[in-house]
């Protein structure tokens, strides 16, 4: 018998080959879709208290989904065939189409609101920068000093539709995520149309916890003060949201509680065993239930704003993790169990391997170090003209 | 409207950039998409052609009743009647081609009967299955059985 496997396994399930890397892969992508979604809230429905996070929030998107494809691509080896996907499209493939949801997310959505909303600043900084940076800023003006009052109210217009397509673009690029893991018909864990649902709102969730703490974090280094009434609006929608995701989570589960198709008792002694500190620990009560009632706390009671900051701080960084946790039990907890219902087999996390944990760590710092680069590029707040 | 396009300029410099790209991608796809491809569905037409270019290697049971009817008729009796020549003696078409030249080595039963009748829960319970150490104690398997037909 293997070690670590329990019960009977058919050959080829007692490995697992979807790794910490694909359980990274819905993480980011999630962050992503959150973080976009969020930005949106300020562009199209008008919430002006999130406007100071609006270009993090941007660039936290950008950072994030440059970083997307880099764990697959380490999963699969082989990364200069990725582009085949573009070559060759096979339209009956979801993973393969996937390719096109990510390039027009990126192209036609992030990359063009950023730069028509930043367009003005790189103007003025490609007068005023000295040093190989200008170039930078002179190739992204596109050869255009124009920033009349015309030219930006036509840059707002072009703006405030490509974030109308980009609301729907963010939906279907997380949706997807969930769409590919939900339609895997074989597999009892995965195969529900709630999936990509669930996907799309624990997205959000995470995405907006992560923009909140990133904002608290970048003030803290800029030496600028938190906008309270900003971090307050955020902290509701990220309560509002969460209880949305909580609910579709906790439906998903009672509905296969009360169903107890073939596959329960497997799934349910799945739960209790290799899954319990991941699921129900941090995910659910750690993950979930305890910054939801932070939250919830910070929405019934009137607290100091040191209080506050501190309770959306711990919320956030909590929700990171329980959404991490949720990805994982998703990805891992999928292959731990037989399709014969029959055995079990264990995830063994190795550490300098190609996938190993620490290049899962590297590609979680990445975005955060292009984060950086790109908001020394371009700043958050607006440079007066010299 | 003359004046509003003035101002749009940055915004056609940009859509004159994605064309190019766009462009750029059709040349180079249009240079390393293999010809053929999509023909027939989603892969190269003519790799059919090249792999019905390499050697055969099965000859399939037909041949080998040519000149093997004794076992043929030997199998034709038992349940390994459905169990093609090959699948227990290997790809023979070289020796099909020129048996004089190359002869078949023989299968060692020990290993070769086990492959397909070892105990395995996965089986479906009515395939005849035994623990080979239990059933024949190391023995080989053609000890006792006849491989061409099997039934004791
Ligand atoms: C053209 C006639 C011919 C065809 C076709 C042919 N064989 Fe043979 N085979 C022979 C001859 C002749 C011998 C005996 C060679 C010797 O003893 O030197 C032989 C020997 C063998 C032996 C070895 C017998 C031993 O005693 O070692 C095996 C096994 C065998 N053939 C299997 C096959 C299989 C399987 C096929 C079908 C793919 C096949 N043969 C097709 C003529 C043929
Ligand atoms: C279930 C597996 C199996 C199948 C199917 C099978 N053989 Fe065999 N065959 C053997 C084994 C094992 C031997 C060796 C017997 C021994 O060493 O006593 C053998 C021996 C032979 C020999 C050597 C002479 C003999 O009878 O021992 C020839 C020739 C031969 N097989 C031809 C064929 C042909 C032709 C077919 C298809 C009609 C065929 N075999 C199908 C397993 C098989
Ligand atoms: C390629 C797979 C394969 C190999 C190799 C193989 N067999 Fe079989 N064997 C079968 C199949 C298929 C059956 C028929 C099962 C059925 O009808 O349900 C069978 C049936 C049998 C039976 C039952 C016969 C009966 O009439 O009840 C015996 C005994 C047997 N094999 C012994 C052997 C021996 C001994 C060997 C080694 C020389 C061998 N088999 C090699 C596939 C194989
Ligand atoms: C000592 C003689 C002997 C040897 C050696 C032997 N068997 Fe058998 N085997 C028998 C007898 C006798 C039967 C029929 C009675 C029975 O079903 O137990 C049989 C039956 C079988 C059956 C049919 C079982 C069923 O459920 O229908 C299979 C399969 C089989 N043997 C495979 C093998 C394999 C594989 C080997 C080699 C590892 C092997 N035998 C070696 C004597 C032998």
């Amino acid at each position: 018998m293997h070690p670590g496997v329990e019960g009977f396994m058919y050959p080829n399930e007692v490995e697992l080959q979807w790794s910490i890397l694909i359980v990274l892969y819905p993480y980011i992508t999630g962050l992503v879709a959150g973080a976009f979604i969020l930005a949106s809230l300020e562009r199209v429905f008008k919430v002006a208290a999130v406007k100071p996070t609006y270009r993090l929030a941007l660039l936290t998107a950008l950072a994030f989904l440059l970083v997307a494809p880099l764990p697959l691509q380490l999963h699969l080896g082989h990364p200069e065939r990725s582009f085949e996907m573009y070559l060759t499209p096979n339209r009956s493939s979801a993973m393969a189409m996937f390719g096109f949801v990510y390039l027009w997310y990126l192209m036609v959505v992030l990359l063009l609101e950023i730069w028509l909303d930043y367009r003005a600043d790189i103007v003025r900084m490609s007068q005023t920068t000295r040093g190989p940076v200008r170039w930078i800023y002179k190739v992204l003006t596109l050869g255009s000093q124009d920033i009349s009052p015309e030219a930006r109210k036509i840059d707002d217009t072009v703006g405030w539709i490509v974030t109308i397509i980009g609301i729907p673009s963010a939906f279907l690029l997380h949706g997807y995520v969930g769409f590919i893991f939900g339609s895997v018909k074989a597999n009892a864990w995965w195969s529900t149309p709630l999936m990509p649902v669930v996907f799309l709102f624990s997205a959000m969730v995470s995405g907006i916890a992560a923009v909140m703490l990133l904002y608290m974090v970048v003030s803290r280094f800029q030496k600028q003060v938190v906008d309270m009434r900003c971090l307050d609006t955020i902290a509701k929608y990220l309560f509002y949201v969460f209880l949305i995701d909580f609910s579709l989570e906790m439906l998903d589960l009672i509905h296969r509680i009360y169903e107890a198709d073939e596959s329960f008792r497997t799934l349910d002694f799945m739960v209790q065993t290799r899954l319990y500190m991941s699921q129900v620990v941090i995910q659910i009560c750690i993950g979930t239930v305890v910054p939801l009632a932070l939250l919830g706390w910070t929405q019934v009671r009137r607290l100091s704003d040191g209080v506050r900051r501190a309770m959306y701080a711990t919320a956030g960084v909590l929700t990171l993790i329980g959404i991490f946790a949720m990805r994982w039990n998703v990805v891992i907890g999928g292959q731990l169990f037989s399709k014969s219902y029959l055995g079990y087999t264990t995830y063994k996390l190795e550490f300098a391997t190609r996938e190993g944990l620490l290049p899962a760590i590297v590609l979680m710092i990445l975005p955060l170090a292009i984060l950086w680069v790109l908001l020394k590029l371009l700043p958050l707040s607006e440079k007066e003209a010299a | 409207m003359a004046g509003g396009w003035r101002h749009a300029r940055h915004l056609i410099v940009l859509a004159l950039v994605v064309a190019a790209g766009l462009g750029a991608f059709l040349i180079l796809r249009g240079a390393v998409v293999p010809a053929g491809f999509g023909k027939l569905g989603h892969y190269r037409a003519g790799a059919i052609d090249d792999n019905r270019r390499r050697p055969v290697s099965f000859a399939g049971q037909a041949t080998c009743a040519d000149c093997h009817d004794k076992q043929v008729e030997a199998r034709s009796k038992g349940k390994h009647r459905i169990v093609s020549c090959e699948a227990c003696h290997g790809p023979q078409a070289r020796h099909a081609d020129d048996p004089e030249k190359l002869k078949p080595v023989l299968p060692d039963t020990a290993i070769l009967c086990r492959r397909c009748h070892e105990k395995d829960p996965a089986k479906p319970a009515h395939f005849p299955q035994v623990a080979s150490t239990d059933h024949s104690g190391g023995a080989a398997c053609n000890a006792c059985h006849q491989p061409h037909a099997p039934k004791m």
